[in-house]
């Protein structure tokens, strides 16, 4: 028997000024016309650095051009269930949810109050946190489409990543019908938004893997400092920033005549565990450690020039210089948004960190971005001495959450889409 | 359902709130009724020691310097009704619903000892709160299916002591898991009587210091670990059969409350989740797979019980439990070829792929079970 708490359910939003600056920025950044407009308001960046809450609703879905956070809990699904209408109805309990934690407020009836009988709604540990730029952004991935009659509307541009040489997949850390990637400036609001999500999923979908990261390694915001990865490398510096509304839409956002009109206004998510062997890089000279990103480690700038941002001279670089090779003009000016994390997992049982860098990139066409990209590396990067990839997945990434009556999945799901 | 909790509005919370409260407490129930019960570092005073049956409200101060405890006590020291760390200088309302009888109100200071006592008598036969028939069969039905498992737990158990007692090891292997059945499917009742569980079911890590290790799983680490049949497997052997006795004895008096019984169900699937799923529970037997099918039967029986009362309240939740139970279900007996034998794989045998799977079903028909106390205390 408990005493019957009255409190009603609890608002993280109340804690930071609503309507008001703090959200703009999320919205403006997502290159949204519509969503700045409906903000009405001069975007201020401070107030979204201090915690406040980024705008659910847009043209795009957040977290993708949107300012990168600290912390990230990315999460993959396998779908258990067969029925369609079940999996939509968990779809629109997502959203809804999705829509209450990004505004900083608790799931559902809130995590006290409730029935004593039965377990609160909301799992509580988010209680007093700031929004925290929480954003959450859904995927489809190519087996999904396998579901539910969809085969017909898989876009072309949701390949099955090929096999590239040096990966070693491990199953379980690649692939999923769906995912979610959380991003936010505190790893508690993060981890509740993907386990709160995971509960209302029991029974119609299923983690298959997750993977938590900190320490952005790409920034989408240009004038903050470049972040290092693990290496000590800044990572990011000539990023797609989410102000830089042409180069969105011409290599991000999935445009009129790309594919399927239900992927309007998505883009293509590429996720790879990129494992470090960060002892023996520890023991690489410096000199072979600046050879191998074609950057100095102390201001990253490229070789022969003297700041991180001056163009680089690529040929002063070494032939398999990774920053040579990964660059657009060598790539016939393929470019991708970064917004991967370092993460580490403890260590791996010999002793060794498991650690390195969880990298997420959005792009219009994985088979024009990621996929030639990295083919180009994995066969001639100096860094794949230090690095494997252990993990893998792909999503198609659809176009943002509208309004309070729309809900994610809505353009492939809904009968008239 | 989550869907449908999602969609509940404030005021509708507010709504079902009052009807619980209306349900399970006297309507007339007036500050005054409430027994004041100030505690303190050596002392417990209480306002009242006779109140009459139904409904009884404990106003709670903690006027020491310790956190403290209060209880109310049948006269064996059952607990009625407990609240847990009440702080120094804070206040805590304790209800509970009492027949007549004579019962103990307990306060322990610093939350250990045998506490400062108090006698109160409850009087009369009246003011019970109403409660729905069909929740009281239910409740009834139950106790008597406990009290049939543990029935037949007993020869089981005894073939099993039998079989280690001739020094046959093969029978006491075959014999294991099927004498663990009847306490694996009614196990929170089992595990009310917090005294019996630690001597029968204990496993290995969970001993505590000192304690001697005895049961199942000690007679389960001997026959497929040590391999050996000694002495002491013997004596234990005896020891399984008069603590299971004391169990089948016992069963009939647990408390049991239409949301205990729906509580008890989800534990069950806790079980499984947490024990059985990582193949802990039966380490050495690699029984686990029959475990894990009698606590999906018992967490089904209590379900099934309180089906007719859930389903009228919620219709959308006993529509999933049906088909998350029958999916569940399903999947078990994959792992047999007899749908009539409890004989299953060896959980050693089932990959981790398998393990996955089985978990996702889990949670699956957990997390809608745990709806369902609530359900039928509408």
């Amino acid at each position: 028997m408990t005493e019957t708490q009255n409190s009603s359910s609890p608002s993280r939003r109340a804690l930071i000024g609503w309507g008001g600056a703090g959200l703009a920025l999320g919205a403006a950044a997502a290159g949204g016309a519509v969503a700045a407009a409906k903000a009405g308001n001069d975007v201020d960046p401070t107030a979204a650095e201090a915690g406040g809450a980024v705008e659910f609703h847009g043209a795009h879905q957040a977290g993708i051009a949107t300012p990168v956070q600290d912390r990230l809990h990315f999460a993959a699904f396998d779908v258990k269930t067969d029925d369609r209408a079940e999996f939509v109805r968990m779809l629109k309990d997502w959203t809804e949810a999705a829509r209450r934690m990004t505004a900083g407020k608790a799931v559902g009836e809130g995590a006290y109050g409730g029935l004593a009988e039965a377990p609160p709604d909301d799992t509580g540990e988010a209680l007093g946190l700031k929004p925290s730029r929480l954003t959450l952004t859904i995927g489809f991935g190519p087996s999904l489409f396998e579901r539910f009659g969809l085969a017909h509307r898989r876009p072309e541009a949701l390949v099955d990543l090929p096999q590239f040489p040096g990966d070693n997949l491990d199953r379980t850390r690649t692939g999923g019908d769906l995912c979610i990637q959380a991003c936010a400036d505190d790893p508690q609001v993060a981890v509740h938004a993907i386990r709160n999500l995971a509960r209302i999923g029991f029974g119609k979908v299923a983690i298959r893997w997750s993977q938590l990261g900190f320490g952005k390694t790409s920034s989408t915001t240009p004038d903050a400092q470049t972040p290092r990865n693990l290496m000590g490398f800044k990572d990011g510096t000539r990023n797609i920033a989410g102000t830089e509304t042409d180069r969105l839409k011409k290599f991000v956002w999935v445009g009129d005549g790309d594919g399927p009109g239900w992927m309007e206004g998505g883009s293509y998510l590429v996720a790879r565990r990129i494992r470090m062997n960060i002892e023996t890089w520890d023991r690489t000279s410096l000199q072979e450690q600046e050879d191998v990103f074609g950057r100095d480690k102390g201001e990253g700038a490229p070789v022969g020039k003297a700041k991180e941002r001056d163009k680089p001279f690529l040929k002063a670089m070494k032939p398999d210089a990774h920053v040579r090779l990964a660059h657009p003009d060598s790539n016939g000016g393929i470019t991708i948004l970064r917004r991967g994390y370092s993460f580490t997992d403890g260590s791996d049982g010999l002793g060794r960190l498991d650690a390195g860098l969880f990298f997420l990139a959005y792009q219009r066409d994985v088979r024009k971005g990621f996929i030639p990209l990295q083919r180009r590396l994995s066969a001639q990067d100096a860094l794949n001495e230090y690095i494997q990839h252990v993990g893998s997945a792909v999503f198609a990434v659809p176009p943002g959450v509208r309004d309070k009556d729309d809900w994610w999945g809505r353009t492939l799901f809904s009968k008239e889409a | 359902m989550r869907a449908v909790r999602l969609t509940v509005t404030a005021a509708a919370t507010v709504a079902a709130l009052t009807a619980i409260t209306a349900c399970t407490a006297k309507s007339d129930a007036k500050d005054g009724d409430a027994i004041q019960v100030t505690a303190a570092d050596s002392k417990c005073d209480t306002s009242a020691t006779s109140v009459p049956a139904g409904q009884v409200t404990l106003k709670i101060e903690n006027k020491g310097s310790k956190a403290t405890e209060v209880e109310i006590l049948f006269p064996d020291d059952r607990i009625v009704s407990e609240k847990e760390n009440i702080g120094p200088g804070t206040k805590y309302t304790l209800t509970a619903e009492v027949k007549a009888g004579a019962y103990e109100i307990a306060c322990r200071p610093g939350m250990k000892g045998h506490g400062v006592r108090q006698k109160l008598t409850v009087t009369g036969s009246g003011r019970t709160a109403q409660r729905n028939p069909k929740l009281d069969k239910a409740v009834a039905d139950y106790r008597e299916y406990a009290q049939e498992q543990a029935d037949a737990t007993v020869p089981l158990a005894e073939t099993f002591a039998k079989a280690i007692k001739a020094g046959d090891m093969e029978a006491a292997k075959k014999a294991y898991a099927p004498s663990r059945l009847g306490w694996e499917r009614t196990e929170p009742i089992a595990e009310s009587f917090g005294d019996i569980d630690p001597k029968t079911d204990t496993r290995a890590d969970g001993l505590e210091a000192g304690q001697k290790w005895t049961g199942w799983h000690r007679l389960e680490k001997a026959l497929w670990a040590d391999k050996k049949i000694g002495a002491e497997e013997k004596t234990l052997a005896d020891q399984l059969v008069t603590d299971l006795k004391d169990w089948q004895e016992r069963v009939g008096k647990a408390e049991i409350t239409p949301t205990s019984m729906a509580n008890g169900a989800k534990e069950l699937l806790d079980e499984v989740a947490t024990g059985k799923v990582t193949g802990e529970e039966d380490r050495y037997a690699h029984t686990d797979l029959v475990d894990f099918k009698a606590n999906v039967e018992g967490a089904q029986k209590a379900y099934e019980l309180l089906k007719p009362v859930a389903e009228q309240n919620d219709k959308a939740l006993t529509t999933e439990l049906d088909k998350q139970f029958t999916g569940l279900n399903t999947l078990l007996d994959k792992y047999r070829s007899d749908k009539k034998a409890y004989d299953f794989v060896s959980y050693d045998k089932v990959t981790k792929d398998q393990r996955k799977e089985l978990s996702d079903a889990v949670n699956a028909l957990a997390e809608p079970l745990s709806k369902l106390a609530a359900t039928v205390a509408k």
